[in-house]
Order: C-alpha cells, then structure tokens, then sequence
C-alpha cells in the first residue's frame, strides 16, 4: 500500500528532522509522527476546504522553504530592524529564523517565579511540564498548517506565569525573518496561572526577502487570569504569513486580543479561543492590504459554558488590488445559557479593484443568549463628511481624515505606548498622509 | 449678516420650507421656535450647505455674498458655524485633533499662520473652564461614547474655539439637565458681540429664560408664521403651537 504524497515538503523532513529539539521526548515524537503522516496525507489546505475558500496558499508548494541552520543567521540580521521593531519597556525575546536568540533578547530584572525561556531550552529542562501543554489548545486535525508546525517546529518560547502573579512590564516575542526562502516554524506556549496577569506581543517583521512564517502559539489563561496579546504583523511584503493562536480559558478567564495585520504578500492568522463558565474574551483586529496584497483572518470563539462574553471587532481597510478576508465564528453550545456575544466586521474599500470577503457566523445551541452580529463594507459615511466640512474641513481632507480615523480607532485601543506609536507609524506609512498631520495627533 | 429670501426649498420633491423670510445684523440673536417637522434643521442645514436639499427659489446672503454658492467648508471658514442637534461621533480622531485641524483651516482661509501649539493648548484650556469640561474630553474621540448633553456643550465648545461670526444652535437645548443649559447659556453668552449673530432654534422656551433673544421667529409647515420680540416667546409657552398655526391658517 502507498500512501500519496500530497505535499514536497514531507519528502525534505527526513533531512531536518534530526535538527528538531526534544528528539529524546517520546510524547513529542509521537505527536511529530502523527502530524507528519496529517500533512503528507493532506498537504496545505486547499480552496476546497470551508476555512479556506477565499485564500489560495498554493504558492507556498511551488516554493521549497527551508528551516535555516543555527548559527548561520546572526551576522545577517538587521541592526535597523531590530532598533525599530524591539520595545524598549517591555522584556523581549528575539527570534532570528525560527531560532531563539540570547544575544538579543532582553530578560534583566524579570521576578525569579517567572519563566521565559526558548522552547528548545524548555523542552530540555522541563519536559514533562510541556507535555502537559504541547497541542492542547489544538490539535493536528485543525488544518494541516498546525499538522505542520508541530512536525516542523524548529524552536519558539515557552513562558509561565505563576498564581497571582501581575506582571508589570509586557513580554515582547520579536520574530525576525532575514532570508530569502527561509522557513521559520515556532511553536509557543503562553501560560497563566489563576489570577496572574500578562501582556505579550508578538511582533513578526522580516528583511526584504521572500520567505514563510509558519507559527502557533498555544495560551492557557487559568481561573481568573488576564492575558492581553498582540501581534503586530508587519512581515516583508514579499512574506507568506501563516499565525495561529489557540487560546483556552478557564472560569472567570480574560483573554483580549489585538491583531494588526500589516504586512506580507499572503497572510493568515487564526484566532481561536475556547471560554469556560463567565470568561470573557475581546478581539480586536485591523488589516490594512495595499498593492496585491491577501489579508485573511479568521476567528473562532467558542463559548462552551454558561455566563461567557465576547466582544469582536474587525475592521479592514483596502486599497489598490488588496483582497482582504474576515471569518468570524461564534458558537454557542448548549450549555453555554445567558452568553453574551457581539461580533462585527467592517470594510473600507478605497480602490474598485479591492475586495473583502466577510463571512460572519453564528452556530447557537443554547437558546438563551444574546448574540449579536454585523457586517459592513464600503465606503466613508456621508455624514461625517459634512459634520467635518461643518468645522472648516474641505472633502478630501475629511475623506483622508476619516481613512485614518476609521483604522485609528483600532490602534488607539493599544495601551502600551511604544506599541501604540508602532502602530500608527504602520498605519500612517500605508495610507495619504493630507489630510492627516502627524504633528498633530 | 445675514438675509434670507423667499426661501423654498425641497427634499425629495417634497417642498419643506416655503418661502422663508429673514434678516438678521450684527449683534443680534434670533429665536426660531416651531412644532417638530415644521423644517427648523431644514433651515439650518441649508444655511451651513448639507447635501441632499434643493433650492427651488429666494435667495441667502452673507456678509454680502451668496452663501448658497459656497462649499460647506468655505461657509465655516468664513464664520458660520452650526452647532447640530445629533452631533456625530467621530471615532479615531480626538477633539483637539480636530479643534487644531478646524482653527487652522480658518487661519489658512484668511492667509494666516499656524497656530502656535503652546497658544493653542491655553486657549483651549480656557474655554474646556468656560464649559466646565473635563481636560479629558479633548483627548477621546470626537463625541464618541459622550452622552447627549456632553455632545451638546462639545459643539459650543467648538464654537467657543472657532469664533465664528453667524452661530447657528439647532435645539442646544435639548437634552441637558437645567445644570448643564445654565452653564452652555453663560458660554454662548460670553460669545455675544456686536458683529456676531445668533440664530437660536428650539422648540422649547426654557433656553431664552438664559439667553435673551432680539426677536422671535415661529416656523410652522415651513413658513415663519409670525415674528415678535422676546416676548412672543413667552406668549407661546402658554397658549401652544397650536395658536400661531391656527394664526396662519387665518392668513
Ligand atoms: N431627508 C429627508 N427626506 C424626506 N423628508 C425629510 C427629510 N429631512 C426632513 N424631512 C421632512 O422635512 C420636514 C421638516 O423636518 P425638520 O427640518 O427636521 O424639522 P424640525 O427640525 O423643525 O423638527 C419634516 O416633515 C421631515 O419629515
Ligand atoms: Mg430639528
């Protein structure tokens, strides 16, 4: 019997399977196992599958990305890079290629009971705690691209949060992609324990190149906890971009998220969140797609257990040829009574050749909820323009200012302040500046 | 300032205001009172160029020009301001984002320089005090999330800032506690000048208890069915709306 091979890169995993950390971890080998046989059998999701009928990865098999060699990368990594994108007031984590870096990373002063530390470390020191993590927020079966990442995951981060601990500065996870066809393929597992509090980022930036970011990161908020997370997607825009973040919470958990897709040629996140009885989650969202640009998100709130809220707010803005993709699902099962739901995702199209595909649904098995949804696209509204023009400001001026505003509205959500000025730095570059005087703001 | 001629004016093919008359000079402040739909933000709207009216006759004429052929923006630049009855909410930008975009837009217009940031923070400051605003307001987003009454004192702070020369109020009044009209009163109050005009319009009396109008103008089914001076006002609270509609009918 032969099995078709459904996907070139398993044909190179031989190769670098023997470079892939926790080889002496039996667990971890099984599940690598397992999820190389998902992927050859699979490949990269196809337009066929539901989840991925707007976003054609195919690119990504013509190409053969490859994991980068340890060691190699460091001189090429971009001083101007790393001075723009690294956050001076949070503790900061670089990973260069998919591979941790100590150099640059920025620990000092971190509370002792606190644990950052490379997967590959992690998985050396304290296996037996990562067992207890590793795919548990998702599973091989979710599409082939975690199927993948787990089969391929060169390195990531591991960080642990004790009880009751708040920490006071943010974590910063600086992915950092320098070469051309480079493969960067990490595995992270964010943990808070009952009532800790945690502020990540996840900053994904990358050198003029064409290559893949292939990443999951796994969060576990425990009873009570808060984890806000953002991910600032600024890849090169050559870059194929796939992120999945899969987010469990317990009773009483908070989980906000806030994803600025910026860059990449083909970019994809996903967002999936299961909340346990009265856990709260946010999402938030901005994707801004200029030239040829293919923007897709797609979140999944999954309400399990009574009293749960979620808020959701996408919003896209997309010029040029852009084509930008919103799925949002909100399930309610049958147990989850008295949940509380709103999700919403707006489009501004600036260009007639742009496009947003918006798929918003609701699978609701309780029957009482309060769910709410709604979804717009098209253009600035009427009468803001005049309310504008009203206080002395011509139309073009007010169309641009209301561009901005509408996509401001999201970075203004940002409470760390270096992260805040990044951010609308990415928003400022991208779209007409009249109209919107940065000394202003 | 300002003079209204034989105004009409459709929407959709529906005439609203029918030939509307109205002279007004420097200095003085004009109430216009009328039952809801008898086309009081119809002739607000008109005056600072909203989209979607037509003009079908008459004439407005601002400091000698005519206004209607101005853009919206021209009209503000040249000191005709409307405070709106439904303010909209402008996430994304901040109050004094827009105050700053909104003064120097006017200076600009009359060839004049930026204005300086330190010179502007302390006038703004001033009149945040007059209105007896919290600093914070400046920096949330334009009316977003502010109650009715924190839109309503939010447009005259504007006008506070703006100095314009033709203030027109469409229902300032409505929706504020007795609290917050005393207050937004004293600051149109201190705005009164002699080459500055008020165009007031509100259903309702209890405003000019606080800001004493010149005259009184009573607008019903798009028409001013009759004019007086602060008194008809008054005159109006007892006998209702119904008593200068019939008047009209009995012309
Ligand atoms: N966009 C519109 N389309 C159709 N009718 C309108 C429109 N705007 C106003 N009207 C009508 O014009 C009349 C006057 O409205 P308005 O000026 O808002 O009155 P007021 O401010 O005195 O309450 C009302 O009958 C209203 O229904
Ligand atoms: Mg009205």
């Amino acid at each position: 019997m032969t099995t078709a091979i459904a996907s070139r890169y398993t044909a190179e995993y031989p190769t670098i399977a023997p470079t892939l950390p926790g080889q002496n971890l039996v667990w971890l080998t099984a599940l690598r196992q397992e999820a190389l046989s998902k992927f050859s059998a699979l490949g990269f999701p196809s337009l066929r599958e539901e989840e991925w009928r707007y976003t054609n990865v195919s690119a990504i098999e013509k190409k053969l990305f490859a994991p980068s060699v340890i060691g190699k990368v460091q001189e090429t990594v971009s001083k101007e890079l790393l001075s723009k994108y690294q956050l001076a007031d949070a503790w900061s984590v670089v990973l260069i290629d998919g591979h941790f870096c100590a150099e640059l990373s920025a620990l000092e002063g971190l509370p002792e009971t606190v644990t950052i530390m490379s997967m590959a470390d992690a998985l050396a020191q304290q296996p037996d705690n990562l067992e207890r993590y590793i795919n548990q927020a998702v599973n091989n079966d979710e599409h082939s691209f975690v199927a993948f990442n787990t089969a391929w995951f060169t390195d990531g981060l591991f960080v642990h949060v004790p009880t009751k601990l708040i920490l006071e500065k943010p974590v910063q996870v600086l992915h950092l992609s320098t070469q051309n066809d480079a493969l960067a393929t990490t595995r992270t597992v964010i943990v808070a324990e009952d009532m800790a509090d945690i502020k990540v980022i996840e900053t994904f930036v990358g050198m003029d190149a064409a290559y893949l970011s292939a990443t999951v990161t796994e969060v576990f908020v425990g009873c009570n906890a808060d984890v806000t997370l953002y991910k600032m997607q600024c890849e090169s825009d050559k870059a194929y971009h796939f992120g999945g973040i899969y987010v469990k919470q317990a009773k009483d958990a908070r989980f906000t998220h806030h994803n600025f897709a910026f860059g990449g040629l083909l970019a994809r996140s996903d967002i999936h969140t299961d909340l346990d009885t009265a856990s709260e989650c946010e999402l938030n969202g901005l994707y801004l797609g200029i030239n040829r640009q293919h923007i897709d998100n797609h979140t999944r709130i999954n309400h399990l257990k009574p009293h749960g809220i979620s808020r959701e707010l996408y919003k896209g803005v997309l010029d040029d040829r852009a084509r930008g993709v919103f799925q949002g699902r909100v399930i309610v099962a049958e147990d989850a009574q008295k949940t509380d739901s709103q999700m919403n995702n707006r489009n501004l199209l600036l260009s007639n050749d742009a496009e947003a595909d918006t798929k918003p649904q609701l699978e609701i098995y309780a029957d009482d909820v309060k769910c709410a949804h709604g979804v717009t696209v098209g253009q600035l509204d009427e009468k803001s323009i005049f309310y504008l023009q009203s206080r002395c400001i011509d139309e073009e001026t007010a169309r641009n200012m209301l561009t901005f505003a509408f996509a401001n509205e999201m970075v203004d959500k940002i409470k760390i302040k270096s992260l805040h000025d990044q951010a609308l730095e990415q928003v400022l570059i991208r779209f007409p500046q009249e109209g919107v005087n940065k000394e202003w703001l | 300032m300002l003079s209204i001629k034989n105004l009409t004016v459709n929407v959709n093919d529906k005439q609203i205001l029918k030939g509307i008359n109205l002279e007004i000079k420097p200095g003085e402040i004009h109430a216009i009172m009328g039952p809801n739909g008898s086309g009081k933000s119809t002739l607000s709207h008109i005056l600072s160029g909203k989209a979607g009216y037509t003009v079908t006759g008459g004439s407005v004429t601002y400091q000698g020009k005519d206004l209607l052929e101005m853009a919206p923006e021209i009209r503000a630049r040249e000191g005709v301001f409307l405070a709106f009855q439904y303010p909209v909410e402008i996430p994304g930008v901040s109050n004094i984002y827009l105050l700053k975009a909104a003064l120097n837009s006017i200076r600009k217009h009359h060839s004049q320089p930026e204005v300086d940031a330190m010179d502007f923070l302390t006038l703004v400051k001033d009149k945040v005090r007059l209105l007896e605003m919290d600093e914070k307001f400046l920096y949330r987003a334009v009316n977003e999330g502010f109650s009715g009454g924190e839109k309503k004192r939010n447009e005259i702070l504007q006008m506070a800032i703006l100095e314009p020369k033709l203030c027109i109020l469409d229902e300032t009044d409505s929706g504020l506690d007795i609290d917050a009209l005393k207050i937004v009163s004293e600051g149109v109050n201190s705005l009164r000048a002699a080459d500055r005009s008020f165009v007031m319009v509100t259903h309702y009396q209890r405003l000019l208890d606080y800001i004493k109008p010149d005259f009184v103008h009573v607008l019903a089914h798009g028409q001013i069915v009759k004019s007086g001076g602060a008194e008809l006002a008054l005159e109006l609270e007892e006998k209702g709306y119904s008593w200068v509609e019939d008047s009209k009918a009995a012309i």
